[in-house]
């Protein structure tokens, strides 16, 4: 495929319109979810079982009026929520879906993305400064010491699996774990680990990307029952949908990173069928964990969290790398 | 260092447990009545304002002997009745319930001797005026017979 204008002008529509309309729904699920779980039924009145609730919403955000309080510092105050979203939507370049379904396969697929992800962090830190509000600013600073705490451990372990791989090739990654179940990189029997420990990375991969996107039980960037509503507090109208979709598009990205990490991106559990749908099916799964996470947990403190990164997930994830690259160089 | 893991390894399993809990509660039935659209029906004691009870022939039994009236703390009822030409008992043409002033004691229910008086189950009650709590229990009857 050339890299031609129009070719450039597609992709972009389809990744944002994928971005949004994730956003969309996630937003119902996670609000019809949320309700199950608490044995309520949930938005169920727009449309049958709640589905036009999304839509209306967006339409309500975008009919309200765009406020930009006073003494506020203007430029950054417009750029954060574009930030948010900016991002997560670049990222989506280079996340393959299937053997086709790609729309720019890079060598160093990884590296970008992390590099697009730890930017998110700066349109938090936009966000908080510029509002003039305590309350932002506190969410803000809160909401960087979690990114630059989670970045490490979820970095150390992707090494880990690049390490593995030998590649920073998304798709080489994936075609690495086809074969079946069993080669997955969670699986640490028949893959080319060897590594018991595994599934242990997976566990901090995981934790990590409900920290790095700030979802419950580590959503202390936006801890509505002393923060107000974070570093969004000042932000209405789409400002704050931007930011609101910003944040279910890191979620598809980090499921997604998940998926193609450790458990075989595209590549069907028995060997049957490989397409997008087992890819979509897997994104679709561990994306309806998170919501269930979220529902589940309690809010930690900022000691909690800190001590989870820095005490325990940072050292298990440094000695994994280690004993991974002894195995490596043993077999 | 056996703390520390032990420590994890609790920790982790307790997520689990957590987890565990929430995933059964996401498959048992809703328990929300949607209040507009649902309701329950309230229970036989409830105490809704009082509320005339007819006889066969649609009219009311009470007798207009005033009792009710006079065993309320309140002063909320008023009523009034007159003895047609030839009628044994006397018959009701006015029966007035100020509920503003009602504490749903139910004093006037215990001393009806005709079982005239009852609770009613109603509970929608909402306006911006007084008036609109003052009943004529009696063209409440005839309403709820039309």
């Amino acid at each position: 495929m050339s890299l031609t204008l129009l070719n450039v002008i597609i992709a972009v529509v389809i990744a944002i319109a994928f971005a949004a309309l994730n956003a969309a729904y996630l937003v119902w699920a996670e609000r019809r979810g949320a309700a199950r779980i608490q044995r309520r039924p949930g938005p169920n009145i727009n449309g049958p079982f709640g589905l036009l609730q999304p839509p209306l919403d967006g339409i309500k955000l975008m009919a309200k009026q765009l406020i930009i309080p006073g003494g506020v510092d203007k430029i950054l105050f417009i750029a954060a929520p574009v930030l948010a979203m900016f991002p997560a939507i670049m990222s989506f370049v280079t996340i393959p879906f299937s053997d086709t379904i790609v729309a720019k396969n890079m060598d160093v697929g990884i590296l970008m993305i992390f590099a697009f992800a730890s930017m998110g962090g700066m349109s938090l830190l936009f966000a908080g400064w510029s509002s003039r509000n305590k309350y932002a600013m506190m969410s803000s600073i809160r909401a960087v010491s979690q990114a630059v705490a989670y970045e490490i451990p979820m970095l150390i372990t992707t090494i880990t699996v690049v390490m593995i791989a030998g590649s920073m090739n998304l798709m080489e990654i994936v075609h690495q774990q086809s074969s079946s179940i069993l080669h997955w990189n969670i699986f640490p029997l028949l893959g080319n680990s060897h590594n018991l420990l595994m599934p242990f990375s997976f566990l901090i991969f995981f934790v990590c990307t409900l920290a790095e996107t700030n979802r419950a039980p580590f959503d202390l960037g936006e801890a509505e029952s002393e923060l107000v509503a974070g570093f969004h507090t000042e932000y209405g109208s789409m400002g704050f949908g931007l930011f609101f979709m910003g944040e279910y598009a890191n979620i598809v990205i980090g499921s997604c990173m998940t998926t193609i990490l450790f458990l075989g991106g595209w590549g069907c559990p028995f060997g049957l069928f490989p397409g997008v749908w087992w890819f979509l099916l897997k994104l679709y799964i561990l994306i309806a964990t998170i919501i269930w996470i979220r529902w589940t947990f309690p809010r930690t403190t900022i000691y909690g969290l800190l001590n989870l990164s820095w005490k325990i997930l940072i050292p298990l994830s440094l000695f994994n790398l280690l004993f991974t690259a002894g195995l490596i160089k043993v077999f | 260092m056996v703390a520390y893991f032990s420590e994890i390894y609790n920790g982790l399993i307790s997520l689990f447990i957590g987890m565990g809990v929430t995933f059964k509660e996401f498959f048992k039935p809703t328990v929300t009545v949607q209040y507009p659209y649902e309701t329950l029906t309230m229970a036989d004691k409830y105490r809704g304002h009082v509320e005339l009870i007819e006889n066969d022939e649609g009219k009311p039994n009470c007798v207009a002997c005033g009792l009710c009236a006079r065993a309320c703390p309140s002063g909320c009822i008023t009523l009034a009745g007159e003895k047609p030409e030839g009628a044994k008992k006397k018959v009701l043409t006015r029966y007035i319930l100020d509920f503003t002033r009602c504490s749903l004691c139910g004093s006037c229910v215990e001393s009806c001797n005709f079982n005239a008086l009852e609770f009613s189950k109603e509970y929608n009650l909402a306006s911006t005026r007084k008036e609109d709590f003052i009943f004529d229990l009696l063209q409440r009857l005839e309403e709820r017979n039309k």
